[in-house]
């Protein structure tokens, strides 16, 4: 081992966090660059939480507030600090657990163990709510219907509009889902990089669906995803890591590495997305959708039926491998920003695969 | 010299599910971390490598602790492991 390295690591081992001067630092915070301890961690870690939650007003005392969990580590630190800050700052919100089980052996069963063993650790309520019930289908039965290439789409479809009818059928008026910082800074790129105006203007709010669905915040908005896998691992939470055994979420995972890789040159990158995106101007004559109700289930819509219903339609038929690919030539021809929709559908549900 | 090396996070799907790993270096008294990962991809690491090694460092995305503390503390790629110490991989790019 050399001199120099020695140094540097004993010099290191000597140095204390920078905010209480008296322990051994056990982080570089990516957001600021200050060495912090266990201890400070907690502290800045839980209190900008409460003040992203205070500042946007996400909630109101007596909210019924559905949790979307799926068992991972953003939902599962979720769970713990929404408890946490709950009682500490007796924000007086009634909290639950709302799990959505699509129906994928291997994957979602596993995790939803860990959701049950959670709902014992917070004491608080869990509902989970199965594809199978809502729509009649599993994932894994309209993947041997439909196959592989659409299936991310029935899900992503399908996820939404569940985590909703879950809140809904539980008296919920809110939900809070897991979606981090990386997240969001993922969801702007993948957002410009395919010219998708509405989206990109909606995709850094902290709050969502507030015009018919039921409001959804993210929490997290501003916390870092390293602090987020931090948090869980020093406080030993039980959580679930694997990857849907259905989505190769291609497109979503180049963004991904593309953002890690600029990160690690320049930590405050993924911040600094954020606020790009908070404070794009967009041309006030761009046409965004009109948002009316799905004649057959009452869900928001832009059209008559909603994507769900439109997509059960077909499956019920036994046409649904016909039929996507039918509809999205039709679009193709008549209306350019209907294709951009319809195209980014299949994708912008890979952020909703992420709760 | 003799170390414990940890996988978490989903990152154990690639070393044959198995979490935790004590290796032994019996000629050595440290080794640079950069050529533990090396040794790690040739001897316990079971399929796609290139989810735990890129460009000769740990994939971005890939949490690293040292002895309970994140690795930018001490130089990141740059440390020498030492006897005792405890290296813990956590992947932070599966599902949440």
């Amino acid at each position: 081992m050399s001199t120099a390295t020695t140094t540097t690591t004993e010099q290191q081992k000597k140095k204390l966090c920078e905010i209480c001067k008296v322990s051994r630092p056990i982080l570089k915070r990516p957001k600021t660059g200050e060495s912090i301890c266990k201890e400070c961690f907690y502290t800045v870690f839980e209190d900008e939480i409460h003040h992203t939650i205070v500042d946007n007003q996400l909630f109101k005392r007596g909210d019924k507030v559905a949790i979307g969990a799926s068992g991972g580590k953003d939902s599962t630190v979720l769970a713990e600090i929404m408890t946490k800050l709950n009682k500490k700052y007796d924000y007086g919100l009634d909290l639950f657990l709302l799990s959505i089980d699509e129906g994928i052996t291997g994957y979602r069963d596993d995790s939803l163990e860990t959701v049950k063993r959670n709902q014992e650790q917070y004491q608080i309520p869990l509902k989970i709510l199965s594809y199978k019930e809502l729509y009649n289908w599993t994932m894994d039965e309209i993947v041997k219907e439909i196959g592989l290439k659409n299936n991310c789409t029935f899900c992503g479809v399908f996820r939404r509009q569940a985590l909703d009818r879950g809140a809904i059928i539980l008296g919920a008026n809110k939900i809070v889902t897991g979606h981090n910082a990386d997240d969001i800074a993922e969801t702007v790129l993948i957002n410009l990089l395919r010219g998708d105006i509405p989206r990109l203007q909606r995709c850094v709010n902290i709050v969502t669906g507030s015009e018919g669905a039921l409001p959804r915040s993210k929490p997290f908005k501003y916390t870092y995803q390293k602090e987020i896998v931090m948090y869980a691992y020093f406080k030993k939470l039980d959580y679930f890591s694997t990857e849907c055994i259905y989505a190769p979420n291609a497109y979503r995972g180049h963004v991904r590495d593309f953002l890690k890789d600029l990160e690690a040159i320049r930590p405050s990158i993924i911040i600094d997305i954020i606020h790009s995106g908070e404070n794009f101007h967009f041309n006030e004559e761009f046409k965004m959708p009109v948002q009316g109700t799905c004649i057959q289930c009452g869900y928001i819509s832009s059209n008559q039926l909603c994507m769900a219903c439109e997509l059960l339609k077909n499956l019920n038929s036994g046409l649904a491998k016909v039929k996507l690919s039918l509809h999205n030539k039709k679009l193709k021809s008549t209306n350019p920003q209907h294709q951009l929709d319809e195209n980014n559908n299949q994708n912008n549900n890979n952020l909703e695969i992420k709760i | 010299m003799k170390i414990k090396v940890e996988l978490s996070g989903g990152l154990e799907l690639l070393f044959n599910k198995i979490k935790t790993h004590e290796i032994t270096f019996d000629d050595k008294k440290s080794i640079p971390l950069k050529d533990l990962i090396i040794w790690m991809k040739d001897n316990l690491l079971t399929e796609r490598e290139n989810l735990f090694i890129v460009d000769g460092t740990v994939r971005p995305g890939i949490l690293v602790l040292i002895n309970e503390a994140d690795w930018e503390l001490y130089g990141g790629i740059g440390y020498d492991v030492e006897d005792g110490d405890n290296i813990i991989f956590i992947s932070t790019l599966h599902g949440g």
